[in-house]
This record gives C-alpha cells, structure tokens and sequence, in this order.
C-alpha cells in the first residue's frame, strides 16, 4: 500500500505488526485513546529493602524470562555502560527472545551484535542505531523487524500500550536505597533523565543501577522512587570522558560557516524572530555555529529567545549566561558546559521525553517552537528528509527529535552540504523516508537555499533577501551535475526494519542490504 | 587590441592548493573574484605532477562560475615551470602567475612559452593572461618595468613573505617592512596602466587586524589582495566595494560635470564640496567599480 510520501509499504508488514499507512503529519490530531497501564507491585511493608547485590540479582527478583521486553535509556551516549552490562548477564542465564526497547543505541553498544546473533536478541526498538548493531540489522540478522522511532514517537508507543516494557533499567548518576535517582552529583553526570521517565512511569519493573549511591532522600529527583522496584549499585554506569566531552570548539570549517550565516540571515528575516521567539538546534558544526551567530544578532539587536529547547550545547547556555535567553528546557546534554549549566542556572530546567515531543500528549514542547534548525543525510525534491539509513543502505543514524521537532516548529530549517563526498544529499528520492517533506520549509545547502513551495509566505518574505535562492530541483540538479545520478541502492526483498512516524503509522521500511550487482 | 578581461574586477584572489582536490573542487560557492591554484610553493616537491594532473582535470571538467583561474607556477629557477606552462594552457587557465618574478626578461620567457602551449593545444594565441609576483627587492625595484613587459600581462601581486626574506627583516605585523614596496609596486603598476595586489595575511584569529590591512590598502590604491581563507573574502569585497553613499555623490558628480561642462561651467559644488573635472575620472571609477560589483542600480 501506498503510503502519503509515496512509500510503498508491503501488506505482510502491515499485517505482520497491526500498524497502518503513514497518512500525514498531523493524521492523528484529536486521536481519543485510554493510556496503558503498568502491573505493580506495592512496597507496603517499611521493613522491605530494595537494594539487590547485582544484575543478576535485579533479573532474578524481576522474573526474567524468554519473550521479555526490556529498556534502556541514552544519556549516556557512547560512554554508556548498562546495556552491555544488562544483557552479557542476561546472556549468561541462557534467556533467549529479548527485545530490546531503547531510547537509542549507539556504536558503545557493538558488544551485544553476537547476540543478537545467537537469538538472545530477536527485536530491536529504538530511534536509531549505529555501528556494528546497524549493520547487523541491515544484514538481516534480527529475527525481528526492527523499529525506528523518534523521541516523541517512543513516549507515544509506551503510553498507548503499542509496546509494553516488562523491565526498564535505567542506568542513574546518582541514586539513594530506595531509587530516587538523579542525573547529577555522582561520577557519571549526564545532566538530565528526561527519556527514561517513561520507562519508569510504564514500565512492570523498574531497576536502578547507580555507581554513586547517596543519602535517603535524594532530592528533587528525576524519577522519582514510587515507580523504582530495585537498585543496584555497580562499579560504573558509564565512562564520563564519553558521557559528555567538553565543548566543541566551534568550527573553522569555511562551509559550515557559511552555511550557519545563510541559516541565520534566514531566520532573523522571517516573522518569527522578535522578542521571545523559541528556537532549538543540533550538535552539528553547522548548528552550533547557527547558535553563535544568531547570538550576536540577538544581542546587537536587544531580541531575547524566550525558549531554548531540546538536545543542549553549550553554546545555547552561553546565551542563557548573558541573559540572551529567559529559558532553556532540556532533554538532553551533548557536552560538559551544558551539564554545567543545569546544576547551576535555575532558568535551566529539565523536562519530560514526553513533555518534550510525545504527539499523543496533550501538547508537547515541540509544538510552541518557533525555529528548528537539523541536519540531514538525504533531503529529496519533496523535501522529504532521511537521517537513519545510509546512502549505501545501511542503517547508520538516528531519528532523534528530528520528525518531532519538525512536524512542531513553525519555521524548520535543515542544514545540510549539497555533495557528502561523492553522494549527492539533495536527490531526486531519499534512500528512507525519516521526516515527511510536509513539515521540512527550508533547505540551506553550501550551493543554495531552498523554500518549500508549500510555504509561500516564507517565499514572500525573503523576495528582497540577498541569500542565494534556487528551487530544490536546481539545488539536486546542480548536484547531479557534479557527481552524476547514483544508481539506486540495490536491496534485497525481505523487510529488515520499519520506520515508525510520530503517530505510530508507518512511513517508510528497511530493507535488508544486499551486495551490489553490475549490470552486464 | 588588449584582452577583454585584463582590466576584470579582481579584489580578492584566493590560493588553493592544486596537490587537494577536495580544495579545488568548488571555491567558487564563496564568490572570490579570482581563485589561485597553487602549483608553487603548496605542493609538496614531490607531489608536483599529481597536482598537475588535478589541475588539468578540475580545468577541464569544472564550471567555476564565472570565477578567474589563475595559476601559480613554479619558479623559473625549478625544474617544473615548462610543465606547468603547459598543463595550463592545455587545461585553458584564464592566467598565470608567475612566481618570483625579477624582470621583464622573465616575462618574455614565460610568454614565449605561453605562446608555444597555446600554438600546441590549438588554444587562441593572446588568450592566457599573465601576473606576476614580485618577491625580491631586485623584483620590486624593476616594477616598471616588469609592468610594461607585455601585453598579456594583467599586474603585479607582492608576495610578502619572501620579498622580507630578501630585505633581511620579517613580517612584523606593523606593516612598516612593507612600506617601500607597496609604495613601489602601485606607482609602478599605476604607470604602466595595470592592476595590482597586496601579500597574504595568515593570521586567522586576528580578522580585525586583517579588516585593518585591508583598509590601508584599499586607501593606497590597490585593487585587491591574495588571499588565504574563504573567510578573507566578504571582508575584501566589502571594504572595496563603494558604499549606497560614494555610488551616490559619485553619481552626481559624473552628472554635474556633464551638465555643467555644457554651460560652460568649470568649478561649482555638490552636497558642499567643491567639484571640478579633476573629479570626474574619480568618480566614473567608483561607477565602474560599482557596477562589477553587481551593486549598481543606477542609469549611468
């Protein structure tokens, strides 16, 4: 069946997962549903202890089992330790048939490729992954498809019951015994842990794992202890150099700079910016160097961002440090001046996944931005953008908020180089749909910048901008005219993987790669 | 009659080097008048005849827009600038530059050459342009020489770095090592009716001293400078790029003039400030400039 990006989505995976056709970004507004519900065990008795000497301990008291469904959150990012620690033990106890629901995995976590391999892991469900796991799904090795979905996307599948998480684990910076966990004030700082909320809301068990247990009562907490069966304290959750880097210098890439200065001539030339505007952005050089530039318009000009959202960098905090910013909501810390920030700024506050980006909520974050500014692999003359699957067909990235941020905001912007080394990033089909074109307004490559025809009200108002204006056609033909077309990626038949849109429909499948065959 | 691009807009000529392709490839997204493909001194001695090779290629295969190529060959005094002479010609370079040049002898050298490549590849004779760098003391003291040499010959750029080398003194960041020679150079090429270029400045994290230079130039009558960074460029162009206010008193000027000319009028003033026909070369030339600037929007 044909879907509303023109995706041809095989009715054996319509009927193999009960999801239905992607319809539009904004199908499922006003969607009634009843929310799903854990099965709880009550800790009525003072004298019980939640404290378990190890994982082993933790998967034992939790009724591990064949079949389950366990979770994993990423504020770790690639310094992560749990997951690897989770599963070896689960591994070891000979359970088969895991299915792993994460937040999202990344090249930390290549350790568990063999088993997936030898059947402990059969499904995996995450916003993306990378590495050795990507790989592995593209070749087919999953017994299950996998799913890709965002942030927003992953609140929305737990909360409706799509998917029910049997144990979460969540991995704690800091944590006293009776499981009010914090993301600060250990060994293992990330700042905040808005993705695994949740997990601890949703799912049957809860298990925290800290390297830094503390005093009764840790507060305020991130998660609080009436949803936390156990804890476990281990040597280490994570290895901080990874955790958080320091902040990245900004780039002296010339073409990244320019592209940040048309992205910001752009946006300081739209309606939308003027006092209190909101405005999230990426980790990207491009992105970050948008940051510092807008920065000192904001500043020449006396316009403050009311909102500063999503995935923070230091940057975005330097600008809340000078007063440039009243607000920064964060559900993710990309460098140490950004977990700096929120132990010390009080106008830096942590929130929700769901709070965030859930679409099934009663109004997320992403819903009041003004500005978006992402990145992309791919971005196609429909404006359809792909940021999981590589230009060689492998599974290599992540959704992240990218769906989510750009079906919310009212100006989103992708930055992204016309040529990524000899492949074409703007073309006539994306490998993947990941982000329907209907929510992408503005493509900035280093050759040009696009408008989406669908927004002729930006059109208008850039009609006297000195900024290097072409269609998305020109910017793809340019880039064919360079490079050359590229052949198709040539796939195998069998679907490897989907990927879920924010309303859990289905916008795009995976296939399995298969090795390239010339023609004669 | 003279090349129809000899007197081209050239504020701002960007090295790159030809031995990086990933360099060469697209330059012309940052809007420099002229881009430098640098067969010189950025080429690794023994990586000379791969960079030829992608210069040839990039030549031949790449629209550049509408952007100058101009390359720097290798010495007269190196084993390489035959071959060099010939790849460019062959890849159809719009100019060359000629490293360390001494003298107008050094020019006729290279233009023989020139036209033998241009004869051998079927190109137009007269169709290459040259430049030359001047790097010595003995180079800038026969400015004018090494200006009226021939006919292809577009200007003169001052290549800093060695030209100190040869004074026994260094950059010092004050400029004053520089002094004699931009003075020279502009004279010279001024006389001889061609353009001429400032040296490098490769101090990347100080741009304001870069802005600076670039004023100070401009002030002396140079037409553009050597750059090292794309970063370089909107500085460049907008420092000699007529402001709204020059293009418009300039406007006026060149109008008054006409007008007061048919009256008979010799002296008279525009917005206060006394005007006469000494003004009017002057002020057609912040038109012209204006205007390659793509700035213009006037009917002059």
């Amino acid at each position: 069946m044909i879907n509303a990006v023109g995706r041809e989505i095989p009715e054996e995976v319509l009927k193999a997962t009960g999801k239905k056709v992607f319809e539009g970004a904004y199908a499922y507004d006003n969607y009634e549903y009843t929310k799903a519900a854990p099965t709880v065990h009550a800790v009525c008795d003072p004298k019980r202890s939640k404290m378990v000497e190890n994982i082993h301990e933790a998967l034992v008291k939790c009724g591990i089992k064949d079949g389950m469904t366990i979770s994993f959150h990423h504020h770790f990012r690639e310094g992560d330790y749990i997951v690897n620690m989770v599963m070896e033990e689960i591994h070891n106890m000979g359970i088969k048939g895991i299915t792993i629901c994460a937040s999202s995995l990344g090249k930390a976590h290549d350790p568990i490729v063999p088993m997936i391999e030898d059947g402990t892991i059969v499904g995996i469900q995450s916003s993306g992954v990378r590495g050795k796991i990507g790989e592995a799904i593209s070749t087919g090795k999953l017994r299950d498809l996998a799913i890709m979905r965002s942030h927003g996307g992953r609140v929305r599948a737990i909360e409706s019951g799509e998917v029910h998480i049997d144990i979460a684990f969540i991995g704690a910076p800091t944590c006293d015994e009776y499981g009010n966990m914090k993301a600060n004030g250990g060994k293992s700082d990330c700042g905040v842990l808005s993705y695994a909320v949740v997990d601890a809301e949703y799912a049957d068990k809860v298990v925290a794992i800290t390297d830094c247990l503390v005093p009764f009562p840790n507060v305020p907490a991130s998660i609080s202890m009436v949803h936390v069966d156990y804890v476990c304290v281990v040597d280490a959750i994570g290895n901080p150099a990874k955790i958080a880097t320091g902040a990245a210098k900004p780039t002296t890439d010339v073409r990244k700079i320019m592209m940040a200065d048309y992205c910001t001539q752009f946006v300081i030339n739209t309606p939308y910016f003027k006092e209190g505007f909101s405005y999230q952005t990426g980790v990207g050089g491009a992105s970050i160097a948008s940051t510092i530039s807008l920065g000192k318009i904001m500043e020449e000009r006396g316009i403050h961002m009311g909102l500063g959202l999503g995935g923070i960098t230091t940057p975005m905090c330097n600008l809340l440090e000078k007063g440039l910013v009243k607000t920064l909501v964060d559900t993710q810390d990309f460098d140490m001046g950004a977990i700096e920030s929120i132990k010390k700024n009080p106008n830096h506050i942590e929130i929700t996944a769901s709070e965030y980006a859930n679409p099934f909520n009663k109004g997320a974050y992403v819903n009041k931005l003004d500005f978006v500014i992402l990145a992309s692999l791919e971005v196609d003359v429909n404006f359809n953008c792909n940021v999981v699957v590589g230009s060689d067909g492998m599974i290599t990235g992540a959704q992240g908020g990218h769906p989510d941020t750009a079906a919310g905001a009212k100006c989103t912007i992708v930055i992204a180089p016309l040529l990524q080394g000899r492949i074409p990033a703007i073309c006539t089909n994306v490998t993947t749909v990941t982000t329907p074109g209907e929510t992408v307004d503005v493509v900035i490559t280093d050759y040009g910048i696009a408008i989406n025809p669908k927004r002729q009200d930006l059109i208008e108002c850039m009609k006297d901008v000195k900024l290097p204006f072409k269609t998305i056609e020109e910017l793809r033909d340019m880039a064919y005219a360079m490079v050359g077309e590229p052949d198709p990626v040539q796939f195998g038949d069998r679907v490897v993987g989907i990927i879920e849109a924010r309303d859990g429909t289905i916008i795009d499948v995976v296939r399995e790669i298969k090795d390239y065959e010339f023609k004669d | 009659m003279s090349h129809p691009y000899k007197k081209r807009l050239r504020r701002s000529m960007m090295f790159l080097n030809c031995q990086k392709p990933g360099l060469i490839k697209d330059p012309y997204i940052y809007k420099p008048d002229s881009i430098m493909l640098d067969l010189e001194d950025a080429v690794a001695e023994n990586q000379k005849d791969a960079a030829r090779y992608s210069l040839y290629h990039a030549l031949q295969e790449i629209d550049y827009r509408g952007v100058e190529r101009v390359v720097r060959i290798n010495g007269l005094d190196t084993p390489h600038w035959k071959e060099d002479i010939r790849v460019c010609v062959a890849g159809g370079a719009d100019t060359i530059r000629i490293a360390k040049t001494e003298s107008a002898q050094d020019v006729h050298v290279v233009e023989e050459h020139v036209l033998a490549a241009e004869r051998e590849f079927g190109r137009p004779e007269g169709s290459t342009l040259l430049m030359s760098a001047l790097e010595s003391c003995k180079g800038v003291l026969n400015a004018l020489e090494i200006c009226k040499s021939s006919d292809r010959l577009i200007g003169i750029a001052l290549s800093g770095g060695d030209y100190t080398k040869d004074l026994q003194t260094t950059i010092t960041g004050t400029g004053v090592e520089l002094q004699g020679a931009r003075q020279q150079m502009i004279i010279a090429a001024r006389a001889a009716g061609v353009q001429c270029w400032d040296t490098v400045f490769t101090n990347l994290d100080a741009m304001d001293v870069f802005e600076e230079e670039v004023k100070m130039i401009k002030m002396m009558g140079f037409d553009g400078k050597s750059l090292v960074n794309p970063r370089q460029i909107a500085i460049v162009h907008k420092i000699f790029t007529p402001t709204q206010k020059e293009i418009i008193f300039a406007e006026k000027v060149v109008k008054e003039i006409d007008e007061k000319k048919a009256l008979g009028i010799g002296v008279f003033t525009v917005d206060g400030k006394m005007i006469d026909i000494a003004f009017y070369d002057g002020a057609k030339r912040t038109i012209d400039l204006a205007k390659a600037s793509g700035v213009y929007e006037g009917d002059l």
